[in-house]
């Protein structure tokens, strides 16, 4: 190490005028730039906006890496709106600083090193562990963010789009009744039919009461209804929103000040979220009801008998927690939709690939969440 | 005068793809700006980063002096009052052309909405259609229905992003006339992205050619064609070759076609091995000239033909002659140079022809 007057130096003053004067000064050598880097770091953070000077003159010698840290700072002024006048460069400076600069890239591309074929499954499984915790990343972001949309409208209530829950109610909710309909009343069906096989054997033909109204109100009926739903109206909203994406009324309706999450999303959930219980309710009796008939045809229990059954055994925690479980579906199922929407990108593929992993993550999370409730009520002997 | 709109050195990533990059440019009121580019250079990117779409990984913007984006802090798109003509001019097809318009104005007034509205369908011609739906209009129709959309908050700037990319070419240029007169009718300042140089010299000012995330040159369309700045703007800007020359002295280039008189850029001495940009109107047919050339392809473009020609060393230049002067391919034919400017590039700066200037002049 030389002595301290050959480490490179760097002075930021204030001239009479106020203009700024920066000094470097010492051998701007790779050796000696330790002292200089934290001063310019801390210094040029500040300057913002101004014209100042930049006296190179008393430097002593310079070689490439002082070219590079002088260039930077430069370069980080000038991005910060300064005027930077640079004075006092020798000819042998300019000239190593045009050579250093020509070979600067503005955006280096850096190449990984080949890879051996035995590590590319693994560099996959991790790539692809990084997307999926990236994916779940924005999923909460998107929640987080409709979250503080609705706790602002809910201080506002007036705001809230009433006519277009109404119409998404109408479009997810009584649109859905024929299918909803058909799959549960055939759900009651099987059930009944499976279960009166196995009870016949032993003359308990009237358990399977007991067995459909409890298997349908607390789990099939729910579970086929969100089922339903999420293939139906959380598809098409993904749809609606990836077509709006793409043919940027999103960002036409943002620049004109209308938050999409209020417009848009929120109106879908709070509607899913209204329908969904409702419907589960219409699904347990179209259920209950094609039990019934099966019993009565097949189990020779009489329309009275059953129903008089269907009083002792059915109490109405189970239903409760049937329609209960409603609300919890509908939102996995809206916000899914409505998050995948939002994802599609600038071409049309990208739809159907959106909409189908919406309807996927859709059913998923509505069987993760009711395995999640069936724990749940287990432990807690409900 | 203070500019209207000033980016200065802004930057954007997406991932680590950087796509637009250290670029400026600022644009005066009331005065129409264009981006021109080949697609993918990253000039929508720039309009979207103005808009408030985009963040900026570095530098600002600012529009009247007030900073609305830089790499920390940044404006919501519904707070910058910067009116929007999309792509695909994203009209909402539940609702009927005065329905659209009306959305712009929310928070307005029903009796000055009302009056705005049937002052903006009388500025576009299309009152009779107030109660049409966007499906029920034509392309054109749709096209001003969107920019009526834009300007009804008065808006103190206006973004059109290839407002005529889909429409026909005839349709384009008168579209694009009536835009500009009702641009310059409500004085707005507006900044036009486009890939079709006929739509920028119709529309604009001021025209900064973009090619890879950068402004390779930032001027009027005339000095655009006639001035280039660097190769790049000479190839996408009008049709034309570059053909060798020898640099002989100070004001002369010696090419194939005879010498050249004109301005030689500083740095290159006599002796100095040039490129000289040809364009088609500088090459003239004249039977009595001492030059000759081989037709070697011809496209008939109604008032004029474009000639391909072949000098004797093999290099091919263009040549617009009157549609009356027909030539068949393979026929000999006089030519004469007829030169305004002179347009030359050093050739061993190929690679290197835009970048550092500016640092380098602040340096010295």
């Amino acid at each position: 190490m030389k002595t301290m007057d050959h480490q490179a130096d760097v002075r930021f003053l204030q001239d009479e005028e106020g203009e700024l004067l920066v000094v470097s000064s010492g051998s701007w050598r790779v050796a000696a730039l330790k002292m200089v880097v934290p001063i310019l770091e801390r210094q040029t953070r500040n300057i913002r906006n101004q014209s100042l000077r930049w006296d190179v003159s008393r430097i002593s010698s310079i070689d490439s890496a002082g070219i590079v840290l002088f260039k930077h700072y430069l370069d980080q002024l000038q991005a910060q709106g300064c005027k930077v006048e640079v004075v006092g460069a020798s000819p042998a400076q300019q000239k190593l600083y045009r050579m250093v600069t020509s070979y600067i890239s503005a955006s280096p591309e850096i190449r990984g090193s080949p890879q051996s074929r035995l590590l590319r499954p693994f560099n996959r499984l991790g790539e692809l562990a990084m997307a999926f915790l990236r994916d779940i990343n924005a999923f909460l972001s998107f929640v987080g963010e409709n979250f503080v949309v609705l706790m602002l409208l809910l201080l506002q209530p007036w705001k809230f789009r009433y006519r277009a829950i109404v119409r998404n109610i109408q479009d997810a909710g009584v649109g859905a009744l024929p299918i909803v309909t058909l799959t549960s009343f055939l759900i009651g069906v099987v059930i009944a039919y499976q279960g009166a096989v196995q009870l016949q054997k032993f003359g308990a033909n009237i358990f399977v009461v007991d067995m459909i109204a409890i298997s349908v109100t607390r789990e099939l009926a729910p579970l086929i209804t969100a089922i339903v739903v999420a293939g139906r109206t959380g598809s098409s909203y993904t749809a609606q929103i990836g077509v709006m994406k793409i043919t940027q009324e999103i960002d036409a309706m943002r620049i004109m000040g209308f938050e999409p999450h209020r417009f848009l999303v929120l109106p879908r959930v709070i509607a899913v979220m209204i329908a969904l219980p409702l419907m589960i309710f219409f699904a347990d009796i179209i259920g209950i009801l094609g039990g019934m008939l099966v019993a009565n045809f097949h189990l020779n229990i009489s329309f009275t008998e059953f129903i008089h059954r269907l009083q002792n055994v059915l109490e109405v925690k189970h239903v409760w927690i049937g329609i209960a479980k409603g609300p919890f579906f509908a939102w996995l199922i809206a916000m899914s939709g409505c998050f995948r929407g939002f994802q599609v990108s600038r071409n049309t593929e990208s739809i159907g690939r959106y909409t189908t992993i919406s309807v996927v993550n859709a059913i998923f999370l509505v069987i993760a969440c009711d395995a999640l409730f069936s724990v749940l009520l287990t432990e807690l002997g409900i | 005068m203070q500019p209207k709109l000033e980016v200065s050195q802004i930057s954007v990533r997406y991932g680590d793809k950087e796509i637009v990059r250290k670029l400026s440019f600022s644009l005066a009121r009331g005065s129409i700006g264009c981006l021109l580019g080949p697609s993918g250079c990253g000039k929508t990117t720039v309009l979207r980063a103005i808009a408030g779409f985009e963040p900026l990984s570095s530098g600002h913007i600012s529009v009247d002096r007030q900073q609305i984006s830089d790499e920390d802090h940044h404006l919501p798109p519904e707070q910058r009052q910067i009116g929007m003509v999309f792509q695909d001019f994203a009209l909402f097809p539940n609702m009927t052309v005065s329905g659209n318009i009306r959305f712009a104005l929310k928070g307005w007034r029903r009796k000055e909405q009302q009056q705005r509205i049937s002052q903006l369908l009388d500025m576009i011609g299309m009152r009779d259609l107030a109660k049409a739906y966007p499906h029920q209009l034509s392309g054109g129709q749709q096209q001003r229905v969107a920019l009526a959309r834009a300007m009804a908050p008065r808006p103190s700037m206006l973004l059109l992003d290839e407002p005529f990319s889909s429409l026909d070419v005839e349709l384009r240029e008168q579209l694009a006339q009536e835009v500009r007169n009702i641009l310059r009718q409500e004085n707005i300042t507006a900044i036009l992205v486009t890939h079709d140089q006929q739509e920028a010299f119709a529309m604009a000012d001021e025209i900064c050619v973009m090619d890879k995330g950068r402004i390779q040159q930032q001027d009027s369309a005339y000095n655009l064609y006639h001035k280039p700045a660097n190769r790049f703007v000479a190839g996408f800007i009008g049709e034309g070759v570059l053909i060798p020359g020898v640099v002989e002295s100070p004001g002369s280039v010696t090419t194939e076609l005879g010498a050249i008189q004109g301005m030689v850029p500083k740095g290159c001495k006599p002796g100095c091995k040039v490129d000289v940009l040809i364009r088609p109107d500088d090459i003239v047919h004249d039977d009595a000239a001492g030059e000759t050339a081989v037709v070697s392809e011809r496209a008939f473009r109604g008032s004029e033909f474009l000639y391909t020609l072949r000098m004797p060393s093999g290099i091919k230049v263009l040549c617009l002659a009157p549609s009356h002067h027909k030539h068949s391919i393979g026929e000999t034919i006089g030519i004469r140079l007829e030169f305004d400017h002179l347009v030359v590039f050093p050739q061993e700066q190929a690679a290197s022809s835009t970048g550092d200037s500016s640092i380098c002049q602040s340096f010295s």
